[in-house]
């Protein structure tokens, strides 16, 4: 189990990594390597050419904005979670983060590693539907934004194309106070979710006033789940709300594969959602 | 006496483990090597109809690119040895060191690349075309005895291997007017070993004589000795096995494989040292496993649960190759009976080949399935008679006074069954009391009023260790002082130096670290069977002990004769032999060892044979019963089918323990084993036999998060077949684990009448039954 | 023609300067061109964690790092992690909790507690079965190791 030979490159700026990936066919970008090296081990990943992005300048920093903050594609997965401005304005980040992965992966894992392999299971890009969130794209021609809602195209397909490369996300805050809640159901500790949600409440004298919530796992891609919270706000936060936003959230037609039918990630669809919104509730009446 | 045994004395294993200072194979590298890369089938069933290697051999790096043919006469047309022959086979097929014209598995080795690294060798060995004519492939054991079932060998008449049975007493009779007769079907998976280590072989020439030395990461370097020096041709003086460190076995390395027929076979055409060390996808593929079995049991009670018989039939999966002999079916049905005086049981198991890899033992072997069989047949008659599981158990229990207890059949040497000794209502007691079983009622009580389902489960087992022929060790004192054992078995962690030295060191009243342990290189100790079967502990602490008595015999001989003492009046303490109440006359075991050493004054003393050393041979007089109870508590989420384990409780008896802490690890290793069959390990293969779970992500192995905390109780009844009473412990943990599990899983969702029987179970499939239980009518809380 | 690197790192305080093949993960340079062979390889794909070393510090599986990445890093392995001859307290711990049987998951449990317990020298039980959930071990049962873990926390933060 070794990896079939390669060229390898090292590139330190974004121009020249950019100019890298316009001249070099049959490339493979290595962020983290948590995904991509077991990859290359297995031979199941036999690219001509690997270009290292951790030699690149400028995409490991977390830099705040007016309205919230910038999150280089390189930042590692423990940093984030030790984060003084994530833990104050975007805990449920740091709570998801529990769930990718083990510590010694998270050490070299990637946020932009994570939204570019865009597992259907992952934690991060369910939380970056979460905030709407806008990733920075860099190619030839300069870069462009994307809505995380667009960034999912199909299953591991994020919209980027061959010679394009992540370079950063952009969260936007909520500035009202709220609860949050990320709940995964995995079958081990550190196993990729089969379904996770993520939820987002503001809630002002019993009344749900914004929400937002996030699914992994059951679809191809992650989703967000509008038709959910437009069940979920202007209504009381309570069981009952919850447990028809669970029943709709169970509605959506799981994924089946190999090992796990589709039914039953339905039904966790729903045992999550309203963990999470109950849970998300409990905190956002708790005072935060 | 005893100042080590019976301590939990550290491990001297442990120091040079824990800097990284253990040799395993990979760790071991000889002048001038190259490395293997197999090329494997991609196929579960197919014609060979050619193999082009001729890219692969003009790549840069390469040394040899070798298939079946090019290992020339003999081999060319030679199958591997059956290790284990029986009278039973009705076909015995085993496996080509390559393939010949058809491959059976997923993974069956096709040719061999060899080059200066691995990496370059797996680049060749991904050029090496094999022209596959796929066949039909035979994957689901439960269908191989159909009479449409694919065959799985194309040139045989059928899937059947062998049938087997295990049988005594009046079993229609006791069926006939029975009260109550319940039956229940289940089917068993176990998966593979996934030792840490995989497999590894290395083999070279020695220039010197000759000879072959092979390293393998095996449990048993003798019969690797045996079974390959019968197919090469080569006198087992020619071929030397060690066993270096060797990172876990639990069965699978207790076989022969291809791999370690071709390696030496190479390094004699290409006259240099060969090393292939299996990787982690192979191990998936091509490391025997033990799959899967089919059950179908009856068993005839009275009002009161006591078992009047059993009867049923099994369909057991032997995989490809016959490789393995008939071990694993046999362990699965004589040991049936258990803890349990059944008058009555007959069972047969039809063995039969798939297109999967080879079926083997992995940690318990049979024991674990047969074990979970009659458990079954206790929570039947439980569950349909309203009766106390535990109570079942108790009422059915062979008593501690009908030892030695014969249930009435024979074991595979011929001889009858015969349990030792044990005292197994003790033993549940035992658990009973560490798992709060009393009050568990009142948890459950309180758990279901606040909506949680909380259950128990009980499970019994015995184990028959210390499986024969025999074992031997040497004990040797040098004239330094120092105490060297030397034995045949084989450590995969099992703590065996320690363990060892604890006894010689007791015998000769040494110090603990004065005694080094050496083992598992066939040319340091000339007979040996293997660590395997839960025997090691029996069979050579036996032999050990009789050496070191041996020993310190013949070091008080000498020195009666020289201090002209009466032997009766000298005492072993402190390295010395001496006159009782007067230490100073005496002499050092390096002293006396000096007189018997060739470098001394040149007279050998007297009536004395040279070297202050003895060897001895331990002859197995039988199995001893070990033997204990388990009591899991789970939680089960009825939304999500989570099984959450809350506790695991142990109560167990194997006999005297030499050291409770290594007891203890091995108990422990054993249990989360069993949970890992009943929770989480499944080989999942499609329809065409392409295995679906080749990678540590698609298969569950137990980790730390998920384990419970386990709680272990001893009772010690010795074994009076060997003279320090002990019996096996590496494998009693696994035994009856997956019934606890299952069984306290059913015990909470008793409110729905869940009934799981098959495992391993998953949550999707708790909430499928939860499911059907709801769509049939259950009432939860009712 | 292989491509190859010229890479300079330290290795339990000592450099190690030499020609690579870029495709060499790192656990392959530390065993075959460091000769550091305690680092063992049980799954080559990020599962088991036995290859766990600590890179500046950090533990990662070395299984899924490029030797070439570890160019000027400072890495150690189980084989430096004792100092002046005495045993780190994890492994310690090890052998007095009865923390191992076969030795080859041992290195990377040692690596990822000593990381671990460096963060979170106050762990509770729950925290170190977490922690080496991205290890497995065959033959424990993990509970010995679990006890190892704790008891190492505790010399660690002074309190023992």
């Amino acid at each position: 189990m070794k990896p079939a030979p390669f060229t390898y490159h090292d590139p330190t700026t974004i121009d020249e990594l950019v100019g890298l990936m316009g001249s070099l066919e049959d490339v493979k970008l290595l962020a983290g390597g948590q995904s991509l090296m077991p990859m290359l081990n297995l031979r199941l990943a036999q690219p001509d050419h690997l270009i290292d992005l951790n030699t690149v300048a400028g995409l490991s920093a977390v830099d705040p904005t007016d309205v919230g903050l910038h999150i280089g594609a390189m930042v590692r997965q423990a940093d984030l979670m030790k984060n003084d401005a994530i833990l104050t304005n975007m805990p449920i980040m740091i709570e998801a983060l529990h769930w990718v992965g083990h510590f010694q992966t998270r050490t070299r894992g990637t946020i932009g590693g994570s939204m570019s392999h865009l597992d259907p299971a992952a934690e991060l890009p369910a939380v970056a539907l979460l905030y709407d969130a806008e990733l920075t794209v860099n190619g030839p021609e300069g870069s462009r934004a994307v809505p995380m809602r667009e960034w999912p195209i199909a299953y591991m397909m994020p919209n980027l194309a061959e010679d394009e490369v992540l370079t950063g996300i952009d969260f936007r805050y909520w500035n009202e106070p709220h609860g949050y809640a990320f709940e995964e159901f995995a079958r081990r500790y550190g196993d990729f979710a089969m379904v996770a949600v993520g939820a987002l409440l503001a809630v002002e004298d019993g009344v749900i006033r914004r929400a937002a919530v996030a699914i992994a796992g059951n679809q191809p891609t992650p989703q967000r789940l509008d038709d959910v919270e437009a069940a979920l706000v202007g209504q009381a936060a309570s069981g009952e709300t919850f447990q028809n936003a669970a029943e709709l959230a169970s509605q959506i037609e799981g994924m089946s594969d190999s090992y796990t039918d589709g039914r039953y990630r339905q039904r966790l669809a729903g045992v999550m959602t309203k963990r999470a919104l109950t849970r998300a509730a409990a905190r956002a009446e708790g005072g935060s | 006496m005893d100042t080590y045994v019976g301590s939990s004395v550290l491990r001297s294993e442990d120091p040079r483990l824990l800097t990284g200072n253990g040799r395993y194979i990979d760790d071991i590298v000889l002048p001038n090597m190259v490395h293997a890369a197999f090329v494997r089938s991609e196929h579960a069933h197919a014609r060979i109809n050619g193999v082009d290697a001729d890219t692969a051999r003009s790549m840069p790096g390469v040394v040899a690119v070798m298939t079946l043919d090019d290992l020339g006469e003999p081999y060319n047309t030679k199958r591997t040895e059956q290790p284990y022959p029986s009278p039973a086979f009705k076909q015995d097929i085993t496996i080509y060191p390559l393939a010949r014209d058809e491959v059976c598995f997923v993974g069956e080795p096709i040719a061999v690349v060899f080059a200066d690294s691995r990496y370059t060798a797996e680049d060749a060995a991904a050029m090496v075309r094999v022209d596959y004519e796929p066949l039909p492939a035979m994957v689901d054991v439960a269908a191989a005895l159909d009479d449409d079932a694919p065959l799985a060998h194309a040139d045989s008449p059928d899937n059947l291997i062998a049938t087997l049975s295990i049988g005594f007493g009046d079993v229609d009779g006791a069926f006939a007017n029975a009260p109550h007769v319940l039956s229940e079907s289940f089917r068993q998976h176990r998966g593979g070993c996934h030792a840490m280590e995989c497999r590894g072989v290395i083999a070279s020439v020695d220039p010197a004589h000759g000879g072959l030395t092979m390293y393998s990461s095996t449990q048993s370097p003798y019969l690797v000795r045996s079974v390959v020096a019968r197919y090469l041709g080569e006198d087992e003086h020619n071929l030397r096995v060690i066993a270096p460190d060797v990172g876990g076995g639990f069965g699978p390395k207790a076989g022969v494989y291809p791999e370690e027929i071709v390696l030496p076979l190479a390094a004699r055409m290409l006259s240099r040292p060969v090393k292939w060390v299996e990787d982690r996808r192979e191990h998936f593929l091509a490391t025997n496993q033990q799959g899967d079995q089919v059950w179908s049991l009856e068993v005839a009670a009275d009002d009161d649960g006591t078992i009047r018989g059993v009867r049923g039939r099994v369909i057991g999966d032997a995989g490809a190759y016959t490789n393995y002999g008939l071990l694993l079916p046999m362990t699965s049905v004589i040991p049936l009976p258990g803890p349990y005086a059944i008058p009555a049981i007959d069972v047969k198991v039809d063995v039969a080949f798939t297109n999967t890899p080879t079926k083997c033992p992995v940690r318990g072997a049979g024991r674990p399935t047969a074990a979970y069989a009659m458990e079954r047949m206790i929570e039947v008659i439980a569950r349909n008679l309203d009766l106390d599981p535990a109570d079942v158990r108790a009422r059915n229990f062979v008593r501690a006074d009908q030892f030695p207890y014969q249930p009435g059949h024979t074991m595979v040497t011929g001889a009858s069954v015969t349990y030792d000794s044990g005292d197994f209502h003790g033993c549940l007691d035992m658990a009973k009391g560490v798992a709060d079983y009393a009050n568990f009622s009142l948890r459950q009580e309180a758990a279901r009023a606040e909506g949680r389902y909380v259950g128990i489960g009980v499970s019994s087992y015995i184990e028959d260790t210390g499986m024969g022929p025999y074992e031997g060790a040497t004990v040797r004192v040098e004239p330094s002082g120092a105490i060297q054992i030397l034995a045949g078995t084989a450590s995969q962690g099992q703590g065996h130096a320690t363990v060892f030295s604890q006894i010689v060191a007791d015998q000769l009243g040494v110090a603990f670290e004065d005694v080094t342990y050496q083992s598992a290189d066939t040319a340091l100790f000339p007979l040996g069977v293997g660590t395997l079967a839960s025997r090691t502990v029996v069979a050579v602490s036996t032999a050990v002990h009789e050496a070191a008595a041996q020993v310190r015999d013949k070091a008080i001989a000498l020195t009666a004769q020289v201090l002209e003492a009466a032997e009766a009046d000298l005492e072993v303490a402190g390295g010395r032999v001496f006159v009782k109440g007067s230490p100073d006359r005496g002499m050092t075991l390096g002293n006396l060892a000096t007189q018997l050493a060739p470098f001394n004054t040149g007279a050998v003393p007297m009536g004395f044979t040279p070297g202050l050393e003895a060897t001895s041979y331990n002859v197995t007089r039988g199995p001893a019963t070990a033997s204990g109870s388990h009591i899991c508590e789970v939680e089960v989420d009825i939304e999500t089918g989570e099984i959450t384990l809350i506790k695991y409780s142990v109560a167990h008896d194997c006999g005297r323990m030499l050291n409770p802490q290594l007891v203890e690890g091995q108990v422990l290793g054993g249990v989360v084993h069993g949970i890992g069959n009943a929770l989480f390990e499944r080989m999942h293969y499609d329809e065409s036999g392409q295995p679906l779970s080749v990678n540590y992500g698609e298969y569950f192995l137990p980790l730390a998060a998920e384990m419970p905390p386990i709680e272990i109780a001893h009772q010690e009844t010795l074994s009076p077949l060997n003279p320090m009473g002990v019996k096996g412990a590496g494998e009693g943990g696994t035994l009856p684990a997956a019934n606890a599990v299952i069984a306290a899983i059913e015990n909470a969702l008793k409110p729905f009448g869940v009934v799981v029987n098959d495992y391993p179970v998953d949550p999707e499939r708790i909430c499928e039954l939860l499911d059907e239980a709801l769509a049939g009518g259950a009432v939860p809380g009712g | 023609m292989a491509d190859t690197r010229r890479i300079n790192l330290t290795v339990n305080g000592e450099s190690h300067e030499g020609e690579v093949e870029t495709r060499m993960h790192l656990a392959d340079f530390l065993r075959q061109s460091a000769g550091l062979t305690g680092t063992h390889l049980g799954c080559e794909h990020g599962v088991c964690g036995a290859c766990t070393v600590l890179v500046d510090g950090e533990a990662v599986r070395a299984c899924l790092m490029l030797a070439v990445q570890a160019n000027e890093t400072s890495v150690t392995t189980i084989e430096g992690l004792a100092e002046d001859g005495e045993l780190h307290p994890v492994q310690r711990a090890f052998q007095e909790q009865h923390g191992l049987q076969c030795g080859f998951c041992t290195p990377g449990m040692v690596m990822s507690l000593a990381a671990y317990i460096d963060e979170n020298p106050s762990p509770d039980e729950r925290d170190i079965r977490e922690a080496i959930s991205g290890n497995i071990c065959r033959c424990t049962g993990y509970q010995g190791i679990v006890a190892a873990g704790l008891q190492a926390a505790v010399e660690i933060r002074g309190g023992g």
